[in-house]
């Protein structure tokens, strides 16, 4: 009996959590529950969401990942770059920005798998390479039309419509102008991201490498080319990310992005503890990302100062860690 | 006759409803080297661990010197004066570190000064190894040094602590012949020093060389001890094997066309080339103790090497895979060696576990199609008697037996044109391994299948065949029904090569 509850409680403690947080802010915070307060989380939420989806594609193939929020503030300068100085149309500036996430992966990959550096570190050095990158081109200063070049050139170019309306535009659903953008691409990519890991072979097979990489290479897997393939989805779906960001924004701001990395990485590992899976998961990594935004919301709402957020992330991450590795493992001795 | 250092009566241990020792009683002498013998899973493990303080016991005493020994932990055994050398080399030291510093770990940790004196540590542990009659730099790094002057190493630091009683546990399951050779020399060195010395083996040839006397262990309990000089040998053997040889009664298939041709192969510069064929049909058991090559042709034969000279071939086509992928697809299957490390996945169910290999056949195009996975899976388990409550547990709630069928039904799913079974018996009780020998036997029609054993019980049980490997050359063929078995021992053991 008391098996059956431990059980249970692994498997939809998480989720009834989510469900309790939400009827508790409904009550508690007059306006928390409607749809342009739900949108609002959803907007929070979307950006991190989809670099954790990305991270959570790494942690799956039993690596990691410590450079998608740069690549992510390297996509936003890009693109300001690319329209603002170059005065490249939106298509290209957005081109160039996917290529680079996937090189990144790529050389991430090359660096993990053929050099034989440990993926934390070399996900760290480039992670440093890629936020000194971004800087040299415009001499630390953030991206604006009008901004004076180095060589006393003023840069004509804007960001395009086309651009903007990636991150800015808001489609209908119950009222008028409710869903934005960012918001359809997180849940698009959630659903391709669930989708591939859950239910293709190439899915259970990444999941085999980063349970037994050794065994997954004995019964014929091509372990390496997962493993470069894994961190070129990490890159690109960082790089998507930051043109969301970017197109938000409206500027290639140098400061902006700052908690990508630690907020996505967080999101990926509460997302362990959802359903019990204790391993990363796309549908665990969306939840997790919904339930921090979820939460900060409520408390901002309930007037909550803005400087307790990194605690309250802290400590949702701590308890879902303890939740999944604890628990679990309790759970796996019962079985036993 | 000397008193013995080392009483041990009655000992009994068991793990669950698992009796495991079933009351030992086992003295040892000091000088004296005393070999127990045993087949996989006959208990003597077990009895170390129980020695060195590592399990507790269930019944049964232990006096040491006269006075009762029942130690706490590990570190309490050693204190004691009863040090014991495990299997695993690399447990025994610190391959970061070099040997200087590896043969005095015990004094580092054994408090004193709070800084290093390089130079006195150095000063000790030069004397330490002149002792042991070590002759290697005490400046390398361990990572940098070949299995046996690890193990060396590891057995010197324990020597460092002038124990009564040494034990060691399979010290040479990977060593090479001249490698053993000169842990036998340090062996010897021990006993004319008066050490006590357990030596647990199931190895004819280090059992020759080294043995004062014999104590010969299965299911658990004492199943014959020698000490006449000269020592019976032939009689230890059948005390370790029992009568379950007999018990097995193989129709030996009339081989059918040849499938698998191996021509010159040569599996290392040094080694002599040789052919084998296997046919249609057939099962072969390859055996060899570890070091005789027979882990490298299944890894050639799987496309994870290449031989150093020779040629493949599979129904008359040439063969050379340049990895599992390609051997996967001309039809060759391994299931290989050391399951935990090299084909479970942990995180996995059964049914994914056992259907990894194969996984594009089940579903369209990229989609997985669960229930096609699992219809398989339920086949396979039905077939091989897997005890399960369904084909969506996990891996992990299975036991070693039950682990090891899916591991072999994963290559029985698609049909093999070469089936290689690297040690499928590997940590088996006896009934999964009844189950999956008769299974391999009963679908044999179709492939070639290859057995590597180091045991050969369980090659009688389950060849046609029983080739012998000794150090990367094949050194002869026994058909079954017609086994001579002391000349299959000594050809294991490879006692004419060395003589």
């Amino acid at each position: 009996m008391t098996d059956r509850l431990l059980d249970l409680a692994i498997r939809y403690g998480f989720l009834a959590l989510l469900a309790g947080l939400l009827v508790y802010f409904s009550v508690a915070a007059p306006g928390f529950f409607g749809p342009l307060s739900a949108a609002f989380v959803l907007q929070s939420v979307a950006i991190t969401g989809i670099l954790a989806l990305g991270v959570t594609c790494t942690l799956v193939v039993g690596g990691f990942d410590l450079s998608i929020g740069a690549v992510a503030t390297s996509a936003l300068m890009l693109s300001a770059y690319s329209m603002v100085i170059l005065e490249h149309p939106a298509i290209v500036a957005v081109a160039l920005c996917l290529l680079m996430g996937a090189g990144v992966g790529f050389i991430n990959g090359i660096l993990i798998v053929k050099c034989r550096v440990p993926d934390l570190l070399a996900t760290l050095g480039m992670m440093f390479l890629l936020i000194g990158l971004q800087r040299i081109p415009t001499q630390g200063n953030s991206i604006a039309t009008g901004m004076t070049l180095s060589d006393g050139r003023v840069a004509e170019g804007t960001f395009s419509p086309a651009f903007l309306w990636l991150g800015r535009h808001r489609f209908d659903l119950f009222i008028d102008r409710l869903l934005p953008m960012p918001v359809v691409v997180f849940v698009v990519i959630a659903v391709l991201i669930w989708l591939f890991l859950g239910f293709t072979r190439h899915g259970r097979l990444m999941y085999a490498i980063g349970s037994n990489a050794r065994a997954a290479a004995l019964v014929g897997t091509p372990v390496e080319r997962y493993r470069i393939a894994a961190y070129m989805i990490s890159g690109v779906t960082a790089s998507v990310g930051g043109i969301l960001l970017a197109a938000r924004l409206g500027r290639g701001d140098i400061a902006s992005g700052n908690n990508l990395l630690l907020d996505s990485v967080a999101a990926a590992l509460i997302g362990f503890a959802v359903l019990g899976a204790a391993r990363p998961n796309a549908f665990g990594t969306a939840m997790g990302a919904l339930f921090v935004g979820i939460l900060l919301q409520g408390m901002t709402m309930m007037n909550a100062p803005y400087y307790t957020q990194d605690f309250v992330k802290g400590a949702v991450l701590v308890a879902a860690l303890v939740f999944t590795f604890y628990l679990s493992a309790r759970r796996g001795r019962a079985g036993q | 006759m000397e008193a013995n250092v080392l009483d041990v009566n009655g000992l009994q241990k068991s793990f669950g409803r698992n009796h495991v020792l079933r009351g030992i009683d086992i003295a040892l002498a000091p000088g004296t080297v005393t070999v127990l013998m045993g087949a996989n899973g006959a208990g003597k493990s077990t009895l170390v661990k129980v020695i060195c303080g590592h399990h507790g016991s269930d019944g049964g005493t232990m006096r040491l010197d006269g006075r009762p020994f029942a130690p706490a932990d590990a570190a309490d055994a050693i204190k004691r004066g009863v040090v014991t050398v495990h299997q695993s080399i690399d447990d025994g030291v610190i391959s970061d570190l070099d040997v200087a510093n590896n043969l005095m770990l015990d004094r580092l940790v054994g408090g004193g000064a709070l800084f290093v004196r390089e130079r006195r540590l150095r000063a000790a542990a030069a004397e330490v190894a002149a002792r042991m009659g070590l002759e290697i730099d005490l400046r390398a790094r361990v990572s940098e040094l070949s299995v046996a002057d690890r193990q060396m190493i590891a057995i010197a630091r324990a020597m460092a602590r002038a124990p009564e009683v040494l034990i060691l546990d399979e010290p040479t399951s990977s060593l090479s012949a001249t490698e053993a050779d000169r842990l036998f020399a340090l062996i010897d060195r021990l006993r004319d020093q008066g050490v006590a010395i357990l030596y647990i083996s199931h190895r004819m040839s280090d059992i020759r060389r080294i043995a004062d006397r014999i104590v010969v262990m299965r299911d658990g309990a004492i199943s014959g001890r020698f000490d006449t000089t000269p020592l019976d040998y032939e009689a230890a053997v059948t005390a370790m094997l029992g009568h379950r040889m007999t018990d097995v009664d193989i129709a030996p298939a009339a081989p059918g066309a040849p499938v698998l041709e191996l021509n010159g192969l040569r599996l290392w510069h040094h080694a002599p080339a040789f052919d084998l064929v296997a046919h249609d049909g057939e099962v072969v058991a390859m055996v060899g103790l570890l070091g005789s090559g027979k882990s490298r042709l299944a890894e050639i034969l799987f496309g994870l090497r290449t031989p150093v000279a020779g040629r493949m071939r599979i129904d008359g086509a040439a063969y050379r895979p340049d990895g599992a992928g390609e051997a996967k697809a001309r039809g060759v299957h391994l299931s290989p060696k050391d399951r935990g490390s090299n084909a479970v996945i942990p995180a996995f169910d059964i049914a994914d576990n056992m259907t990894l290999p194969f996984l594009g056949a089940f579903g369209a195009g990229p989609l997985l199609s669960g229930r096609a996975q699992v219809a398989s899976a339920d086949d396979m388990i039905d077939r091989l008697g897997i005890v399960c409550q369904s084909a969506r547990d996990g891996i992990d709630t299975l036991s070693g037996g039950n682990q090891q069928k899916v591991m072999i039904a994963r290559w029985l799913l698609r049909d093999a044109r070469v089936l290689l079974l690297d040690e499928p018996f590997q940590g088996v009780d006896i009934g999964a391994r009844r189950d999956i020998g008769r299974h391999i036997r009963d679908t044999a029609k179709g492939r070639a299948t290859l057995v590597f054993l180091a045991e050969i019980d369980e090659a009688l049980e389950i060849a046609d065949r029983v080739v012998v490997l000794h150090e990367g050359r094949m050194v002869s063929e026994h058909r079954a029904g017609q086994i001579d078995l002391s000349a299959l021992v000594s050809d294991i053991s490879g006692a004419e090569v060395r003589a």
